[in-house]
């Protein structure tokens, strides 16, 4: 049952099979059985799934259901839910429960999912690995003594292990995408602006998008069909209609262009990840794709861009952090001054003090021009080569991540190498394009990521790109054993 | 630019944020690593480029100037660290 797809799961509720009490019964189990090692979760609901069931049999009945009826999920504790404590993976927010639901929250419910808890997730979602989480690194369920990737890690693990049909994720430079492929699930970034942030606690508000994490691209097109669209509440939500995206999935590959980036196969790249992203190509050669060669040739500035951006926005955003209207405050502070400076000093953990530090010291008088203005003009550079890209081709393919799965606690002492393992996927979000990664032929029994990228609002063709090679492969049905581990 | 322990008790100052005295020398080090990354930017020609602050160059939609928002006053301070009638406490300000 807990190997289903929406799709699959969908089906059998409104044939009547079986209740979705009865599957979310079956998740909660298992999150019972899995979860204490894997620490996908950091808040379970599981009284409230149950009503939430509950009430999507009396829909299945009444002839209501839709096609997310029932279907049990996990959502990252970046969403605010109501009346559920929302962390963010932090400290900060360890005692907060939201008054308010976001938008994606609001919209999967009405679409009628059942919520069994809320997924762990690097501190504020600065983080490649989940390890910056107040609440302790997720594992990998494909070798507990790896990272699952981040900031999205406990959705992807959580989808991976089976502990959940799908979950939601939000990508900054990567978030969705570089876990999906690290643990062997679906992940799609949409389209700047294409789903709406409100209520989705910001980090930077520029790139920061929420997307679907799930078994296959058919899943995805679903949920992202619920999330998706315009919301007033979001002032940098766009006004674009919403396609179906179920309706294209199965157009034919025939004369697509795919553009390979040489950028994205060089020398950081694993050559055993290149052999496995090569032959995921021939598949669409097979299906009658046309590859060209490109060249996205600031690819290099991407990284140095994003960590000025990037920073510079959180730490503006999490400013609203203080101590005084929500979240975490100091004991017995002295005066107004110290309140701020101790409730923030004990309630970020380093790597969210180490941005918000770059950020203030890039927008400090003296230093805008220098640092901030340069990126903002590097970020049109990095955008330009994309828009020159797409007159020629209408989707990018290359690796998701230069690696596999690295170890827990490899990389945590030097930052800088870590912000390296977003090297393919940062570009995107300093576009505001769409990008999907999907899994292909695993390396030693760890997971591969393709990426897909498309120009603005087109995740119906990347979806349906990638559903054509899911229908021709197996890589996205494997599933880890979790039974011979610790 | 390498950072010192001064610079990252400025830097911390300005965001309002205490550090671990034992700490710093460490802050001091990282940021100056991240520095070293984002200093690459440097040799990237962006002669003529306009900067880029939307990634799809969109305009701020604004909305019309009426009363849309519920007061939500209670539900917002019930996760308040400290209210008293309706205020936010905070400790004295002025003396």
């Amino acid at each position: 049952m807990h190997s289903k797809s929406i799709v699959e799961l969908g089906a059998a509720l409104r044939a009547g099979e079986f209740s979705s009490v009865e599957l979310t019964r079956h998740f909660i189990q298992r999150i019972e059985r899995l979860d204490g090692d894997l620490n996908t979760l950091i808040t379970t609901t599981p009284e409230q799934a149950l009503v939430e069931a509950e009430s999507a049999d009396q829909a299945v009945k009444a002839g209501r259901a839709g096609v997310l009826t029932g279907i049990p999920i996990v959502q990252k504790d970046i969403f605010c839910t109501r009346g559920v404590k929302t962390s963010c993976g932090s400290k900060m927010l360890d005692s907060f429960i939201s008054p308010y639901d976001a938008t994606v929250v609001e919209r999967l419910r009405q679409a009628g999912v059942v919520c069994l808890g809320k997924t762990n997730m690097d501190e504020f979602a600065m983080g490649s690995s989940n390890e910056t989480s107040f609440y302790g690194p997720v594992r990998n369920p494909w070798d507990r003594e790896r990272v699952p990737g981040g900031s999205s890690g406990g959705s992807a693990a959580a989808v991976a292990a089976r502990l959940a049909v799908a979950a939601t994720g939000t990508d900054t430079g990567g978030s969705i995408r570089q876990p999906a492929a690290l643990c062997g699930v679906t992940g799609l970034k949409p389209t700047y602006g294409r789903v709406s942030r409100f209520g989705m606690i910001a980090f930077a508000s520029s790139l920061d998008q929420a997307g679907p994490m799930t078994r296959n691209a058919e899943d995805a097109a679903l949920l992202l069909q619920a999330m998706a669209g315009f919301d007033p509440k979001d002032s940098t939500c766009a006004n674009e209609a919403v396609p179906d995206y179920s309706s294209t999935l199965e157009d034919s590959l025939e004369g697509l262009k795919i553009g390979l980036p040489r950028e994205y196969f060089d020398a950081g790249l694993d050559p055993a990840v290149a052999t496995s992203v090569e032959a995921a190509i021939e598949v669409y050669k097979r299906l009658g794709a046309r590859v060209i060669d490109i060249s996205l040739p600031n690819s290099g500035l991407a990284v140095p861009t994003y960590y000025v951006v990037a920073p510079a926005e959180c730490s503006s955003n999490l400013s609203r952090f203080d101590g005084v209207r929500f979240g975490y405050r100091c004991k017995e502070p002295k005066d107004l001054e110290d309140l701020y400076k101790r409730s923030r000093g004990e309630g970020f953990g380093a790597e969210v003090k180490r941005r918000i530090m770059i950020g203030a010291y890039v927008l400090s008088a003296g230093y805008y021009d220098a640092y901030y203005l340069k990126a903002q003009k590097t970020r049109h550079l990095i955008s330009d080569d994309f828009k020159q890209a797409f007159e020629r081709v209408d989707v990018i393919m290359g690796p998701t991540t230069p690696t596999t799965a690295f170890g827990l606690g490899e990389k945590m002492d030097d930052p800088v190498t870590m912000y390296l393992n977003d090297i393919y996927t940062i570009a995107t979000n300093l576009a505001g394009l769409p990008g999907i990664s999907l899994p292909v032929e695993p390396v030693k029994g760890l997971p591969v990521g393709l990426q897909i990228i498309g120009n603005y609002f087109t995740e119906a063709k990347i979806l349906n790109a990638a559903h054509r090679f899911q229908q021709e492969t197996e890589w996205h049905r494997l599933k880890p054993d979790l039974s011979k581990q610790s | 630019m390498p950072l010192d322990h001064s610079d990252v008790e400025k830097i911390a100052h300005l965001a309002r944020m205490a550090l671990d005295e034992s700490q710093i020398d460490a802050y001091a080090e990282d940021l100056s690593n991240i520095l070293g990354l984002v200093e690459q930017l440097e040799a990237a020609d962006t002669t003529d480029i306009e900067p880029m602050s939307h990634p799809l160059h969109m305009a701020q939609r604004l909305r019309f100037d009426e009363v849309t928002e519920e007061v939500r006053r209670e539900k917002n301070q019930a996760v308040a660290p400290s209210v008293e009638n309706g205020l936010y406490l905070v400790p004295k300000v002025i003396e």
